[in-house]
């Protein structure tokens, strides 16, 4: 029956759906697939950061016993590419490479082995060219570009926009504050190594099982890349072992194994090795940034000007989601009455970077939430009070036209200063202890799809028959967040009966309603939306029978414990199975439908697409360090999160995602380091990647990891599914930031880059103790030409959303007075 | 998945057995113990013996035996010496140093002897055969430059082993087999310090046993740095004995710095000025200072060299304090990740 909150099985603490298969080893992965008659692929990859391919021969390979196919640039004449804009990759290069670890060829034999030892054979003549190892390098002007379309050189995208005026806001300040941050790249570094078999069948049409996020967008590049029709094509999405954007771009190998499966006829594999995750890379970008904010004596924030710059790596990827992403949220935590951004994205010879868990916004979060810390400081506030006095407010538009929601932004930080002994120990632990705390926000799925379509976003369809079997379809993947749960969860709430007794079926384009996929922690809210629709359009299908059957009003109905009754009479009516019997009788089969579309964007400016969301998740976090002064090691003591989840579906999964999230961000904060090799230039163009495996990319144990307590606030939101919002990659956030700052309040320096290695931090307390300024990090942000900012009025200065650079709609601006800005 | 490449595979039942394999194949063949080092690096092309030899079924190789001191097989996997009560007590920077290798799983399968023969490590050998052909290889295999020290004419690579530090400190012996012979050496005889070339062995010789002396009046102790609690080789190793007289005067010492040169690196000048006196604070600092003398990393490991170089002196002082009986272990479990026993 239902609980407290009204709901039988949202809320409650349950072992996920997909549980005991995958912890007794049942789950099938992608390389777990062996079909008969199967055939190994493995593709040759660049051993030079960037040339020009002259010739390949591939003669000998060719004849090496047990080969069956070599494939080469030639055989792919389409590019393809996850963004429209970017369509710059091929699944073979063709004429040029760009990174240590492009692919140029492929090798089909019986096993792998031999199709290893084959790839030994290829000869690959390279005509090199200038290797663009650092950003620096990349704005400098070339002849020879690495992506012909980059806007200039090598740079590959520059963006300018302003929210009103921004200089104004930060003149009319009592302080400004100036500062620079770097970010690291970092990966994913997911346990399951990409892997895919395609088996073409005989009438021309062809299959791939693939560890993908996004098996629509597979299908898509699949389709143009292949040119074949989509229809032709099916993308069946395995349960991932772990994702965290790491498989949401369609990938070369996908379309190799496609290609030759078809060229064969025969079933083809392919499982890369480490080494070659990392070259696919699509991996958190290095940022520099740069943060200029205006703020009043009282703790108000007047204006911002952010300035980001990301080294890009060798292809566009969802590069320019990415460099918007950098910038369009760091309005949706505290109230900004203008804010004005530069972001820019330039090209070098390195693996590509894309979308990481947080996808561009941890960046600017670490420069934003350590520039807070530094304010309250100077303000002397406390950081947590500060920061409670400028959290945006429920339901309202920024001053970049993001609607937001409901926000528990507050009760975050206030659960979090409670929990974690906030007030007795910030600046008052014992020298080489000490806390520090921050926020984040992110969007619960992306207001508008990777192209350009009227569609849903996601559609969920619901199969009943007479067995009293449920199966509900859906295009979405696993990857192990556990959105199979979500699905199967919400549907039998509506319905009334237990997870057990529903099947799912996920992640196949023969057979589910579309998905766009495990991407921008869209799932549960756009799924779990088509998910309700779905169940009570079935729900209805059922009752409306079943009025009539028992003579009652619709409305009278209850579905609970698999069951059918009237509200009056709960020993009365049918079980579940006699119930859809009888709607199997009156309406014939039974299926039924939903989908979602996320609400209009409020935002018409040339690019306001990027940001917007149905609803936000706000984190707040409080971390307590131990900084060793003789060597500079960080140990993390302890980490109090807590995370607006809007209503929280599954406690078990939502804390699931949330120490994810700590852990991954941990890991990032201390030691992550996602970064080539170059080898002294007048010997050696080469630049690879530094540490391209488990062992030498550093990243967290189980050893080192702290204890973690986790709050779950909920503020439902009426866009989401029973009122809930993403847990996947929100709470990261906070994490990095949190420890720059309690490692400030432990030893008294700033590490203003990321990672923050125990040698940075020595040097910085060697500087401390010198009386010099102790701080480690970037002096100064890279010198671009920027273009003439996109105007926009901020909402509360009478602007509609709309985009002007007409000089009278600026003076308009600043016909207003700055206190009535800062407080509207 | 990485592969291997091929080769012929001997199982032979006793030492003898073992010897006279080596012996006919010579160089094209290699010993397999845990395989825990030699197979991943045979997937990278590092090695490609024609040969394997395992010594898995010479149950001779696992015997530890009691005598005036303690004998240890070869064969014995670093999991078996963990649960060893002897180890344990006496030897305390032995266990100390076989208990932080690797991972639990590894030391399933990681032998005593593996661990120290174990291949001289860099970060530009360590890696796929693509990956090293992306830099034209390098002078430790394949290739002519040394791109850590492009002027250096040997390799530089790391002695990378836990336990032999803890076993040079401790006065550890070996004994090598082979059909001609055998013979036993002092372990710091065993090494060279080039990471090409860093073991004086034949290559008809199989380790078969470490020798260790009784301990009357010793202490020692291991501290490792690495970046993590698990997983992690050494990037700096401090191995520390000390024999006290009644008073607490240093009779004798050894101490020896692990995986900063091609071998692990024995100071005998912080031994000669550790001689004759009590450990008090400022003997302490001075004997940190002396002894990193000899370290010299370089930029071929994980974490930054200069900065290495900085807690070398830190890392030795602890490993004193400590065997001079200080409770530091929330120091090693917070710098070192350690626990004490
Ligand atoms: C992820 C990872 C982490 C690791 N971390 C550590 C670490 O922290 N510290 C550390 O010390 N090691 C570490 N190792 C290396 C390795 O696991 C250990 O050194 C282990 O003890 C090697 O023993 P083995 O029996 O597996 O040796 P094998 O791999 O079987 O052999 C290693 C070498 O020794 C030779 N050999 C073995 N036995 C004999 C013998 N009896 N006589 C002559 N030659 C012999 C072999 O021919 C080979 O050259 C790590 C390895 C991995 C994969
Ligand atoms: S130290 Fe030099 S020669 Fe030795 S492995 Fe490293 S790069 Fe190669």
């Amino acid at each position: 029956m239902s609980s407290a909150n009204g709901f039988s099985i949202v809320g409650k603490r349950r072992v996920r759906v997909d549980a005991l298969s995958k912890i007794t080893g049942q789950t099938q992965f992608a390389d777990d697939i062996a079909l008969p008659r199967m055939l190994f692929c493995k593709l040759l990859r660049s051993s030079l950061p960037h040339a020009e391919i002259e010739s390949i021969d591939v003669s000998a390979a060719r004849d090496y016993p047990g080969v069956q196919l070599i494939l080469t640039g030639q055989d792919f004449p389409v590019e393809y590419g996850i963004l429209p804009v970017s369509q710059d990759e091929r699944p073979l290069c063709r004429d040029k490479v760009r990174f240590v670890g492009d692919p140029v060829a492929a090798v089909i034999a019986g096993d792998e082995q031999t199709a290893d030892e084959a790839l030994g054979l290829i000869e690959v003549h390279y005509r090199p060219l200038p290797t663009i190892a650092t950003v620096q390098e990349a704005l400098k002007p070339t002849e020879a570009p690495l992506q012909e379309y980059a806007e200039e050189g090598n740079i590959h995208r520059r963006l300018a926009y302003s929210f009103g005026d921004v200089d104004e806001a930060l003149e009319n300040a009592d302080y400004v504050f100036d500062d620079t941050f770097f970010y690291e790249g970092n990966t994913h570094l997911a346990m399951e190594q990409h892997a895919a078999v395609a088996a073409a069948d005989p009438d021309g049409r062809v299959t791939l099982w693939s560890s993908t996020q996004c098996p629509h967008y597979v299908h898509r590049a699949l389709a143009k890349a292949l040119e074949m029709p989509a229809a032709h094509i099916r993308v069946i999405a395995c349960p991932n072992g772990g994702g965290f954007g790491g498989k949401t771009d369609p990938f070369n190998h996908e379309i190799v194994v496609a290609r030759a499966s078809m060229m064969l006829g025969r079933p083809v594999k392919i499982c890369l090795t480490r080494e070659e995750v990392f070259y696919c890379h699509r991996g958190r970008h290095p940022v520099s940034m740069r943060l200029r904010t205006g703020v009043t004596r009282d703790g108000k924030l007047t204006g911002m000007h952010l300035q980001t710059l990301l080294d890009g790596g060798a292809y566009g990827s969802y590069g320019i989601a990415s460099t918007f992403y950098t910038v369009a949220l760091a309005p949706t935590t505290y109230h900004l009455p203008r804010y004005s951004f530069q972001a820019g994205r330039v090209f070098t010879n390195k693996p590509p970077c894309g979308p990481k868990r947080g996808h561009g916004t941890p960046q600017p979060r670490f420069g934003q939430e350590i520039q807070l810390d530094k304010i309250a400081e100077k303000l002397e506030m406390d950081p947590a009070q500060f920061r409670l006095g400028i959290v945006e407010k429920p339901d309202r538009l920024t001053a970049n036209y993001l609607k937001i929601g409901t926000i528990g932004l507050a009760e975050c930080i206030e659960r979090v200063v409670d929990k974690s002994g906030w007030k007795s120990k910030h600046r008052k632990l014992p020298a080489g202890k000490g806390v520090g705390i921050a926020c984040g926000a992110y969007m619960s799925g992306a207001g508008t799809a990777i192209y350009w379509n009227k569609m849903p976003h996601s559609g969920v369809q619901i199969k009943l028959d007479r067995s009293g079997a449920v199966t509900v379809y859906c295009g979405t993947a696993e990857v192990g967040q556990g959105s199979d749960d979500v699905l199967v969860g919400l549907v039998a709430e509506v319905l009334g009966l237990e997870p057990i007794d529903i099947k799912c079926v996920t992640g196949d384009t023969d057979l589910t309603p579309v998905d766009l996929g495990s991407y921008s922690s869209r799932v549960t809210l756009m799924m779990g939306n088509a998910a309700i629709q779905a169940a009570e359009r079935a729900r209805a299908l059922i009752a409306e029978a079943l009025a009539e059957r028992l003579e009652t009003p619709v409305d009278h109905l209850e579905f609970a414990e698999g069951r059918v009754f009237n509200v009056a009479d709960p020993t009365g009516g049918m079980s579940f199975r006699e119930a859809v019997i009888c709607a199997e009788e009156k309406h014939g089969t039974l299926v039924s439908v939903g989908s979602y579309t996320p609400p209009h964007k409020a935002g018409k400016y040339p690019g306001a697409g990027v940001g917007p969301s149905p609803t936000y998740s706000y984190s707040a976090a409080v971390v307590e360090v131990e900084v060793d002064s003789a060597t500079g090691f960080i140990e993390i003591s302890r980490v109090t999160i807590a995370h607006d989840v809007g209503r929280s579906l599954n406690p078990v999964l939502v804390e699931g995602q949330v120490i994810g999230g700590v852990y991954m961000g941990i890991g990032e904060a201390l030691m992550e380091e996602h970064t080539t090799r170059r080898l002294a230039p007048k010997l050696s163009d080469a630049l690879l990647h530094r540490n391209p495996s488990m062992l030498d990319y550093k990243s967290l144990t189980m050893h080192d990891m702290p204890e973690v307590q986790v709050e779950i606030v909920e503020h439902p939101d009426p866009n989401g599914p029973f009122g809930a919002k993403e847990a996947g990659q929100g709470p990261l956030l906070p994490i990095m930031p949190a420890i720059a700052n309690a490692v400030y309040d432990a030893v008294g320096v700033r590490i203003d880059e990321l990672p923050i290695t125990p040698d940075k931090v020595l040097k910085a307390l060697k500087l401390k103790a010198g009386g010099r300024e102790a701080r480690i990090g970037p002096k100064s942000f890279p010198q671009i030409d920027w273009p003439e900012p996109v105007f926009v009025l901020p909402p509360w200065e009478g602007g509609d959303g709309t985009a002007s650079n007409k000089p009278e709609r600026k003076r308009a601006a600043k016909m207003h007075a700055m206190d009535k800005v800062i407080t509207p | 998945m990485m592969r291997l490449p091929p080769f012929r595979f001997h199982a032979p039942e006793t030492l003898e057995e073992a010897a006279a394999i080596l012996a006919d194949k010579g160089s094209d063949a290699m010993i397999l113990a845990g395989g825990t080092d030699l197979l991943p690096n045979m997937k990278r092309g590092q090695h490609t013996p024609k040969h394997l030899l395992t010594l898995r079924r010479i149950s001779s190789l696992r015997d530890v035996r009691n005598g005036s001191g303690l004998s240890i097989g070869a064969g014995l996997t670093l999991t078996q010496l963990l649960s060893n009560q002897t180890i344990r007590k006496d030897y305390t920077a032995l266990w100390q140093a076989a208990k932080v290798v690797a991972t639990p799983q590894l030391r399933n399968m990681a032998t005593l002897g593996g661990n120290i023969c174990l291949d001289t490590r860099c970060n530009f050998y360590d890696q796929s055969k693509e990956w090293r052909k992306a830099i034209n290889y390098c002078l430790k295999k394949d290739g002519d430059t040394c791109w850590v020290a492009t002027s250096s004419k040997t390799c530089l690579a790391v002695s990378s082993t836990d336990t032999a530090p803890a076993l040079v400190a401790l006065g550890a012996r070996i004994r090598l087999v082979s059909s001609a012979g055998e013979r036993v050496i002092r372990l710091e005889d065993f090494y060279n310090n080039d990471g090409l070339d860093y073991l004086n062995r034949r290559a008809d010789e199989i380790l078969s046993e470490v020798i260790l002396e009784p301990v009357s009046g010793w202490k020692s102790t291991y501290w490792k740095l690495r970046r993590r609690g698990s997983f992690d080789f050494p990037v700096l190793a401090v191995a520390v004995a000390v024999k006290f007289t009644d008073d607490g005067t240093v009779e004798d010492a050894r101490i020896v710095l692990g995986a900063v040169a091609s071998m692990p690196m024995l100071s005998t000048d912080a031994a000669e000025f550790l001689i004759g006196k009590k450990i008090d604070d400022e003997v302490i600092r001075e004997t940190g200072r002396i002894a990193a003398k000899i370290a010299r990393p370089v930029n071929n490991t994980d974490l930054d060299p200069p900065w290495r170089k900085k807690v070398i002196p830190e890392f030795i002082r602890y490993a004193l304090r400590e065997v001079r009986g200080d409770d530091i272990s929330s120091l090693r479990q917070r710098v070192a990740h350690q626990s004490r026993s």
